[in-house]
């Protein structure tokens, strides 16, 4: 019994890479068994838990529920991209800062939903700060710190996008 | 000062790998490896016929399968009983692989090894298993019942039966207590099953030298030293050629304090038969169908009280489900009935358990470990008591208060740890004032009258308890400081999240005066500290706390020694502050540690500047002294154990505000206050964490996880879709109010916390849904529906 096998190109964090995989390859394992990106973790298998959670062409999606072969020529984003340049990104910052995770396993999920959240909410209400990570399960922190989190998040970034305007008005001026 | 740390919410040194993808849990690692898969029982009670493999011989990528009687020598013995006791008349553990009978669903039969997981299910699934099926056992009163047997030789499935007695203040037994007292009550309680559930299941990747004859064993475990140890004797390997490590944990809570799992000693032994590295890691149905459970207790009450509620006799009769096997013990169960009595003094106190086998899954100790259930029962009968004497809830509890000045108090019982049950230290009266204050218990019937005038149901509820924490018998810390400055630090006892790296970094800047930057921690390795225990009732602070800081003290004698010489000063006149030792009040006459680390080691070779001075030609020497003087060792290093007489006592108290809506018997959490005394505090930030996620688990267990198992034993809801964990919707903001009371029984003066915020849960909640309902509340997890039921059958 031998399987066919399928050539995908994904960019992943911004990097073109290909992998040669099975129909039935889960993304979440393609990314951490054939391109050694094991941030993303696998929590439950059926897109209960939220770990898997990576960003497709900017959106959350549990990659335990995605076959590999279906995002092909598509661009994602995982744990490991979040920081640019070496730079924490304000969501890691703030994860860290509010004692957000205990064992990390269910981290990067967080960390993944949030980000696509804040960047299309950057001032939550308490409510909707909720509401965005309710589909997420964490064993560890009882979820305080991680809502704590989220609007310190939007703080930094607020706080960040401001520094970076006042920046370009100086530099236009 | 810059390096007095303990103390502080110093942010944790874990973080910065774990946000940004770099942490290493077990399924990260071994790249290439080969990959395990098991054939597991789909029978609760059943024997094996036959294993039939022809037809997963064809799956391509294939290497190996296996059954029982592939095993070689102790590997084909039934599993170590970690925790023997002579009340365990009947312990019974399982083959690695089933031998004959399966007395689970979940039960390991076959195991298959492939090139990656996927192909090894593929196997997993062509391979045929014959089996007789027989009658289950399930549910904890028909396995009491004895019509059925889990295991043959096991008449009436009781494995254990023990019986604890304190007799009163006048030598009357309980009973006669209770039947002489003024008031009496007599009541049953039920608590469910749940289970640890950590987001990372179990895992095992092994790697096994066939040059060096030895092996690398990576687990997800709570305790790498011992299961290396029941890997060198499994597979009958010397120690020294055996290591294991505990990598990132993704959460234990109890679950990966079991060892040696059957994957964590077939798969190295598989690695070093196939000289071929091979990996399992545990999908989330195993995890359900094959790991631990807890919690499934029946508990019969007899209670004897005066006209204050002071208890004069206290009988409770508990029947403990421990599922099919009995590897780790009846920890649970003895637990329950010595931490049942909490901060209270009880007067004349019998406790007798039978612990019974089922066909289920077994049951080992998650997070609070018997606590919960001890807990519920004590604090159920203080509020039925109350409710008798139509008397306030807390004034009852106080009424029975072991009072400050009593420490240490001897509750008559022997503990988990087989030594007396004295409590260290603790306020319990000041922790009720502080609760009261916190959660505004003597404002809240004009609250609860307010809402009523709305139409809405609210109720408050307390609950009290005491965690023996911290059990022996020892932890050890290894601390060095090289010649670069750095302070190194290991401990054996391992990580689940806890934030050991950073409250020992703490420990170890502040004994040590160096920045905390310099300090790196290790916990968990074999290859850095052979000596362990393992990480279970809240003992890693305590234990591995007290031992690295035991070893900070005897480094810094010696360094203190060291640079004395140097700067021709008085041991006791120098300080070491940022990683330097100097004459106190004098800064400029000072040496760095990083150079009395250079000094601490005689040198005959340099391999850099600094290293210069430490050979024997750089300064002056005694002629007449060895470089090494005698009881003295090369290196700037220690090590040192903490061993405890017995326990420590942190203790708390819980309360919280429920709504419950009239139509629809839905339960709401308004408010949720926590009184806690952990002893001195390391990290505040740390211990706030530990007591938020517990509790989130305890609301777990109080209104949403059980497991459901039908009449065949099947588990009903063995997946995250129909087992309800809590989300961030169903947790509500936890108020925290710290006490601390120092423990005197050991240097740091802490006790432990990890456990603490689950205890009281469920019977906070259920005091607080008895309080707005007006219907008493004795078995939980408490559902809407369970709620709509009671309701009707008023």
């Amino acid at each position: 019994m031998n399987e066919t096998h399928h050539r995908v190109t994904l960019t992943v964090n911004g990097v073109v890479r290909e992998a040669t995989v099975p129909g039935r390859r889960l993304l979440s394992d393609c990314l951490r068994h054939d391109l050694g990106l094991t941030g993303t973790h696998v929590g439950c298998e059926h897109g209960v838990c939220g770990a898997c959670t990576v960003l497709l062409d900017g959106e959350p999606v549990r990659s335990c529920l995605t076959f590999a072969v279906t995002v092909d020529g598509q661009e994602i984003t995982t744990v490991e991209g979040l920081a640019q340049g070496g730079a924490l990104s304000p969501v890691q910052r703030a994860f860290t800062e509010c004692h957000a995770l205990q064992c990390g396993f269910c981290t990067p999920g967080f960390l993944c939903t949030v980000t696509a959240f804040l960047r299309d909410n950057p001032a939550p209400s308490e409510e909707e700060a909720l509401e965005a990570v309710a589909g997420n399960l964490c064993r560890c922190t009882g979820y305080q710190n991680i809502l704590k989190a989220v609007h310190r998040a939007a703080e930094i970034q607020a706080a960040e996008i401001q520094a970076a305007e006042l920046q370009a008005e100086e530099g236009g001026a | 000062m810059t390096t007095r740390l303990f103390g502080e919410p110093v942010q944790r040194r874990e973080d910065p790998r774990l946000i940004t993808g770099r942490g290493r849990y077990l399924d990260d690692l071994g790249a290439g490896a080969l990959a395990a898969a098991f054939v597991r029982s789909p029978h609760a009670h059943a024997r094996i016929l036959d294993v039939d493999v022809s037809d997963a011989l064809d799956v391509d990528g294939l290497v190996a399968i296996y059954t029982w009687e592939d095993l070689p020598g102790a590997l084909a013995e039934p599993l170590p009983l970690l925790i023997p006791h002579p009340a365990l008349t009947h312990g019974r553990t399982a083959y690695p692989l089933a031998r004959e009978i399966v007395r689970h669903v979940g039960e390991p039969v076959v195991m298959v090894v492939a090139r990656d997981r996927y192909l090894a299910e593929d196997a997993c699934a062509l391979i045929r298993v014959g089996y007789e099926v027989l009658k289950p056992v399930v549910g904890l009163e028909e396995a009491a019942g004895g019509a059925h047997l889990v295991h043959d030789d096991v008449p009436g499935n009781i494995g254990a039966h023990l019986v604890q007695e304190v007799p009163g203040p006048g030598g009357e037994t309980a009973r006669e207590a209770v039947d002489a007292a003024p008031h009496r009550l007599e009541f049953r309680l039920d608590v469910e099953r749940s289970a640890c559930t950590p987001l990372e299941g179990k895992g095992v990747y092994a790697r096994w030298d066939a040059d060096d004859a030895s092996l690398r064993v990576y687990s997800s475990t709570q305790t790498s030293t011992s299961v290396r140890m029941a890997i060198a004797a499994k597979l009958g390997l010397p120690l020294p050629k055996v290591e294991v490590v505990a990598p990132d944990v993704g959460g234990g809570f109890g679950v990966k304090i079991v060892h040696p799992w059957p994957e964590e000693i077939l798969v190295p032994w598989a690695a070093r038969l196939l000289n071929r590295e091979l990996k399992w890691t545990e999908d989330r149905r195993e995890h359900f169908v094959s790991s631990s459970h807890e919690r499934g207790q029946v508990q019969h009450v007899r209670v004897g009280f005066d006209d204050d509620g002071r208890l004069l006799g206290l009988e409770v009769e508990i029947l403990h489900d421990h599922g099919a096997y009995t590897p780790y013990g009846i920890i649970v169960p003895i637990i329950t009935s010595t931490q049942l009595l909490g901060p209270y003094k009880v007067g004349a106190y019998r406790v007798e358990f039978s612990s019974v086998y089922t066909n289920t899954v077994q049951v080992t100790p998650y997070r609070g470990a018997g606590r919960p259930q001890g807990v519920f029962c004590m604090e159920r009968t203080m509020d039925k008591i109350a409710a008798y004497l139509g008397r306030d809830r807390t004034e009852v509890r106080a009424a029975n208060f072991v009072q400050p000045d009593e420490f240490p108090y001897d509750q008559g019982l022997t503990f988990q740890d087989g030594r007396p049950l004295i409590y260290d230290s603790g306020d319990y009266p000041e922790a009720l004032r502080m609760l009261k204050e916190l959660i505004g218990w003597d404002s809240f019937p004009e609250e609860k009258a307010r809402a009523a005038a709305e139409g809405r149901r609210i109720g408050i509820g307390v609950g009290c308890y005491v965690e023996g924490t911290g059990v022996g018998p020892y932890e050890g810390g290894h601390v060095q400081i090289t010649s670069d400055g750095r302070v190194h630090v290991s401990t054996g006892l391992t990580s689940q999240g806890q934030g050991h790296e950073t409250v020992f970094a703490q420990i170890a800047a502040t004994e040590l005066g160096v920045p905390i930057e310099r300090v790196s921690v290790v916990t968990g390795d074999t290859r850095r500290f052979g000596y362990a225990v393992g990480t279970f009732a809240s003992r890693a602070a305590v234990m591995s706390g007290n031992a690295i800081a035991l070893a900070c003290r005897k480094v810094r004698e010696k360094a203190l020694r060291i640079a004395a010489e140097a700067l021709e000063a008085d041991p006791r006149d120098l300080e070491i502050t940022d990683g330097m030792v100097h004459v106190a009040g004098a800064p400029s006459a000072s040496i760095p540690l990083a150079t009395v680390a250079v000094l601490s080691n005689p040198l005959r070779y340099a391999f850099d500047e600094e290293a210069k001075r430490a050979t024997q030609f750089a300064g002056p020497a005694s002629d007449d002294r060895p470089p090494v003087a005698e009881g003295e060792e090369p290196g700037l290093e220690g090590r040192d154990y903490y061993s405890p007489v017995r326990s420590t006592f942190a203790a708390g108290m819980h309360a919280a505000i429920v709504e419950t809506d009239p139509d629809t018997a839905e339960i709401r959490i308004l408010r949720y206050a926590v009184v806690h005394d952990c002893g001195r505090l390391i990290n505040p930030m740390i211990v706030e964490g530990q007591i938020h996620g517990g509790v989130a688990q305890g609301v777990g267990g109080a209104l949403y996880e059980k497991m459901v198992y039908d009449e065949h034993g099947q588990l009903l809801n063995a997946s995250f879709m129909d087992f309800l964990m809590p989300y961030a919707t169903e947790i509500p903001r936890i108020e925290t109010a710290h006490l601390e009371t120092p423990s005197p029984l050991n240097p740091l003066g802490i006790k432990g916390a990890g456990e603490a915020g689950v205890i009281p849960v469920s019977a906070v909640l259920a005091a607080a849904i008895e309080d707005a309902e007006g219907i008493p509340i004795d078995r939980m997890p408490i559902s809407p529906s369970d709620l709509h039921t009671l309701r009707r059958s008023r």
